[in-house]
C-alpha cells in the first residue's frame, strides 16, 4: 500500500496546514453537532415539560391557550372551573390522580399557583422526573408556600421569608397587593428546567382564603375585610379551580375519558392531550430548527472551503512531488487517487476530532446548560440523523480533494520536474 | 553497425520553447548504440537538458522521429511515455528530484512501487537484497534510513543514481550530475557508474559542461556538433 504510506508521510511532512485544515473541519462538525444537540435537547425539553398527564381540563377555549397558561405560565384563562364539576369528574372511575391548578395572582412577576399535595406526587416532565424539594416542606399550613428554584434564587428566598401576593399576575402600579394576608415560604423547589420554577405554590385554601373577602373582582373596604387571624384551613370551602391535570388508568380510558369531558353538561370544558399539543406547537416553531441547522450547514462549507484553499496552497509547493512520482510511472490516475485519498483522510481525521469534540464539550457544559438554560442533553451517542450528517461531510470533503487533484492531474511533468529546490 | 543494436534513433527533431521564434534544439541526425557510454557537453544553456528530457520522454518532440528500442515516440501519448519511461529508462535529474521527506530508500524503492514494468525486470529476487547491493556499491549503505533532505549533496546524488540504475534500465541518462564534487571524486564515481552499467547492460548518456571527464566514456560528442540551431 505504496500510496497509505505516501499520503501519511506527505501529510506527516506538512503537519502544520494539515493540522489547522483537520482543526477547521473538526470544529465545523463540532458546531453542527452541536446545533443538532441543542435543538434535540430543546425539542425533547419542550415536549417533555410535562410528561404522564394524559389530560389537562380547563374552561371551554383553545388548546393552545390552555396548554400556555397551565404550563407554561403564559397568558390567562378565560373562565374557571367550578368546583363541584371538578369533584364531580373526579369520580370518573377511569381516573387514577387529578391535580387541581388555581391561577390568576402572581408574586413579584412569577405566577401563584394554588394546588394541592399532589401536585407533589402526580406532576411528572422529562419522563419520569418528579417535583423534589431543596429545602423545607410542602405547604401544609393555610399560609405557607412553596417556591420555584428560578424564584428562590433570583429573590434571594430563604425558608421563613415572608411573601406578599400580589391580585393579577402583572407587575407595575395600579396592583393591588393583598399585603393583609402575607405568607410564608415552606419550602424551595429544585430546578427542573421548566416553567415550574418560576412559579409560587400554595394550598387551594390558601388561594381561596386571599379573595374571601373580594367581591367580584373587587377588593374589600376595610369594613368588610375579613383578618388573616380568623381563617382556618380545614373550614375554608373552595369555589372554583381554573383547570386541572389527570392521569387516566389506561391509555383507551383517555380518549373516552377526552370525549366525556369534552361533552360535559353541566359546564362548557376542554380536555386536550398535552403531548399531542405540545408536538403541534413545536411543529409551529419548526423554522427556528431550519435557521439554526441552516447557519451550521454554512458553517461547514465554510470549513470546506479552507479545505479547498489549504489544499490548493499546499498543491503549489507540491507540483515537484507529483511530477516525481509521475517521472517514475505512477499514472495521473493514481495521483488523482492519491490527492482525494489524502483529502478523505483529512476529512475523517476532521470528523472524528469534531466528534470526540462535541462529546466532550456536553460532558463538561451538561451542569452549566442545565441551569443556566434548562437545555437539557440527553441521550449519548448519535443519532441516525447525526451519523448522516458526519457521513454527508465526509463525502463531501473527498470530493472537495477532486478539485486541487484534477488541477495537479493537467500540470505538465515539465513544470514539475524543473521546480528549483 | 547493425541496426538491431541501435537504442535510440532521431531524425529531424525539434524543440522550440512556448512562444520562441527559434527552435531550442533541432537534430538532423543522430542515433545511440546499445550499450554505450555516451558523453554529450556543451555550455550552458545550449538544450542539453531539453534533449535529455525529450529521450525521457518528459517533453515530446514537435517535429520529426524520436525512436527508442523501436518504439516511436513522438506519437506516443503522455502516459505511454511515462510508462514506457518508468520501465525503460532511469534518469538521474540536474536537481536529482528526489522526495525530500521519504528516507533514501524509499526514495530508490519507489519506481518499483509505481511502475509495474520496472518491477518485472527486477524479476523474482529479493528487492531488499538488491537495493543494499547496489547502494553497498555506490558507498550509501549506511545511510539507507536516512530522510533524504538530511542528506549532502553528494550523497543525493548516489540516492537518485541507485533510483535510476534499480530494475536494471535500458538507458541510464544522466543530467550533470557531478557538478557538485570534486575532481577526484567525479572520477570514482563515474567509474562506479560505469562499473554498474556494465553490469546490468545500461547504455548510458551523460550530459555536462565540464570536459575534464570526458576520457572516461567510450563516447564524447559536443551537442553543438548534432545540433542545428541557426
Ligand atoms: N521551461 C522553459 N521555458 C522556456 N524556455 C526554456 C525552458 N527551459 C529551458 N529553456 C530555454 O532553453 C534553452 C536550453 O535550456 P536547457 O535547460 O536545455 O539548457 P542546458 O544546456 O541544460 O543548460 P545548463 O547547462 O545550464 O543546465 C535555454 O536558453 C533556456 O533559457
Ligand atoms: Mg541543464
Amino acid at each position: 500500500m505504496v500510496f497509505l504510506k505516501l499520503a501519511i508521510k506527505s501529510l506527516k511532512n506538512r503537519v502544520f496546514t494539515t493540522g489547522l485544515t483537520v482543526l477547521s473541519i473538526a470544529l465545523s462538525v463540532t458546531l453542527l453537532l452541536s446545533v443538532e444537540r441543542a435543538k434535540r435537547a430543546a425539542e425533547e425539553g419542550f415536549t417533555q415539560t410535562i410528561s404522564k398527564t394524559d389530560l389537562i381540563v380547563g374552561a371551554r377555549s383553545g388548546p393552545l391557550q390552555l396548554i400556555l397558561y397551565t404550563v407554561f405560565n403564559m397568558g390567562n384563562a378565560t373562565h374557571n372551573v367550578s368546583y363541584e364539576s371538578y369533584e364531580d369528574i373526579k369520580k370518573n372511575p377511569a381516573i387514577e390522580w387529578t391535580i387541581p391548578y388555581s391561577l390568576g395572582d402572581g408574586h413579584r412577576g412569577f405566577r401563584v399557583v394554588g394546588t394541592n399535595e399532589d401536585f407533589f406526587k402526580y406532576y411528572h416532565y422529562r419522563g419520569s422526573q418528579k417535583i423534589a424539594l431543596a429545602e423545607g416542606d410542602v405547604f401544609k399550613g393555610l399560609w405557607d408556600v412553596v417556591v420555584g428554584a428560578d424564584v428562590a434564587r433570583k429573590l434571594n428566598y430563604k425558608l421563613g421569608e415572608r411573601i406578599i401576593v400580589t391580585h393579577g399576575v402583572t407587575k407595575g402600579e395600579g396592583v393591588q397587593n393583598h399585603d393583609d394576608k402575607p405568607f410564608v415560604v415552606s419550602g424551595i423547589m429544585k430546578p427542573t428546567g421548566t416553567p415550574l420554577d418560576r412559579g409560587v405554590y400554595m394550598s387551594l385554601q390558601g388561594m381561596e382564603a386571599l379573595h374571601i373577602d373580594w367581591q367580584s373582582g373587587a377588593a374589600p373596604t376595610p369594613e368588610n375585610a375579613v383578618p388573616r387571624e380568623q381563617l382556618n384551613k380545614d373550614t375554608l370551602k373552595v369555589h372554583t379551580i381554573t383547570a386541572f391535570f389527570v392521569g387516566s388508568k389506561t391509555r383507551i380510558d383517555t380518549l373516552r375519558l377526552q370525549r366525556e369531558i369534552n361533552n360535559y353538561k353541566e359546564e362548557p370544558l376542554l380536555a386536550i392531550i398535552p403531548g399531542v399539543t405540545l408536538s403541534e406547537l413545536w411543529n409551529g416553531l419548526s423554522y427556528v430548527e431550519g435557521v439554526l441547522r441552516m447557519i451550521s450547514w454554512m458553517v461547514v462549507v465554510v470549513g470546506f472551503m479552507a479545505m479547498l484553499i489549504a489544499l490548493t496552497t499546499t498543491l503549489n509547493e507540491r507540483r515537484r512531488e507529483m511530477a516525481i512520482l509521475r517521472s517514475v510511472g505512477a499514472t495521473s490516475s493514481q495521483l488523482v487517487g492519491l490527492l482525494v485519498f489524502e483529502s478523505a483522510l483529512l476529512t475523517l481525521l476532521g470528523v472524528i476530532s469534531g466528534a470526540v469534540l462535541s462529546l466532550v464539550l456536553v460532558a463538561a457544559l451538561k451542569p452549566w446548560l442545565e441551569t443556566e438554560f434548562g437545555l437539557y442533553l440527553t441521550g449519548s451517542g448519535f443519532t441516525a440523523r447525526e451519523w448522516v450528517y458526519m457521513l454527508v461531510t465526509l463525502v463531501g470533503g473527498t470530493l472537495i480533494g477532486l478539485v486541487p487533484a484534477m488541477r495537479a492531474q493537467r500540470l505538465a511533468l515539465k513544470d514539475g520536474l524543473s521546480v528549483r529546490l | 553497425m547493425s541496426s538491431s543494436n541501435i537504442l535510440v534513433e532521431m531524425r529531424d527533431v525539434q524543440y522550440t520553447y512556448g512562444a520562441n521564434q527559434k527552435p531550442t534544439v533541432h537534430i538532423p541526425e543522430f542515433s545511440i548504440v546499445r550499450g554505450e557510454e555516451l558523453f554529450l557537453y556543451g555550455p550552458s544553456g545550449t538544450g542539453k537538458t531539453t534533449l535529455l528530457e525529450m529521450l525521457a520522454g518528459v517533453l515530446k518532440p514537435q517535429q520529426g522521429t524520436l525512436k527508442i528500442l523501436g518504439c516511436e515516440f513522438s506519437q506516443m501519448s503522455a502516459a505511454a511515455r511515462d510508462a514506457f519511461r518508468a520501465e525503460h529508462m532511469g534518469y538521474v535529474f540536474q536537481n536529482f528530484n528526489l522526495i525530500p521527506y521519504l528516507t533514501a530508500q524509499e526514495n530508490i524503492e519507489l519506481p518499483l512501487h509505481l511502475s509495474a514494468g520496472r518491477r518485472a525486470r527486477l524479476g523474482s529476487v529479493d528487492s531488499e537484497m538488491v537495493i543494499r547491493a547496489l547502494c553497498g556499491t555506490l558507498g550509501i549503505g549506511d545511510i539507507l534510513g536516512k530522510k533524504v533532505g538530511e542528506l549532502s549533496v553528494g550523497q543525493q546524488q548516489r540516492v537518485a543514481v541507485a533510483r535510476a540504475l534499480l530494475g536494471k534500465p535500458d538507458l541510464l541518462l544522466a543530467d550533470e550530475p557531478t557538478s557538485a564534487l570534486d575532481t577526484d571524486h567525479r572520477e570514482k564515481f563515474l567509474k562506479l557508474l560505469f562499473e554498474l552499467s556494465d553490469l546490468y547492460g545500461t547504455t548510458v548518456v551523460f550530459v555536462s559542461h565540464d570536459r575534464s571527464i570526458e576520457k572516461l566514456f567510450t563516447r564524447s560528442i559536443s551537442l553543438e556538433s548534432i545540433n542545428k540551431v541557426v
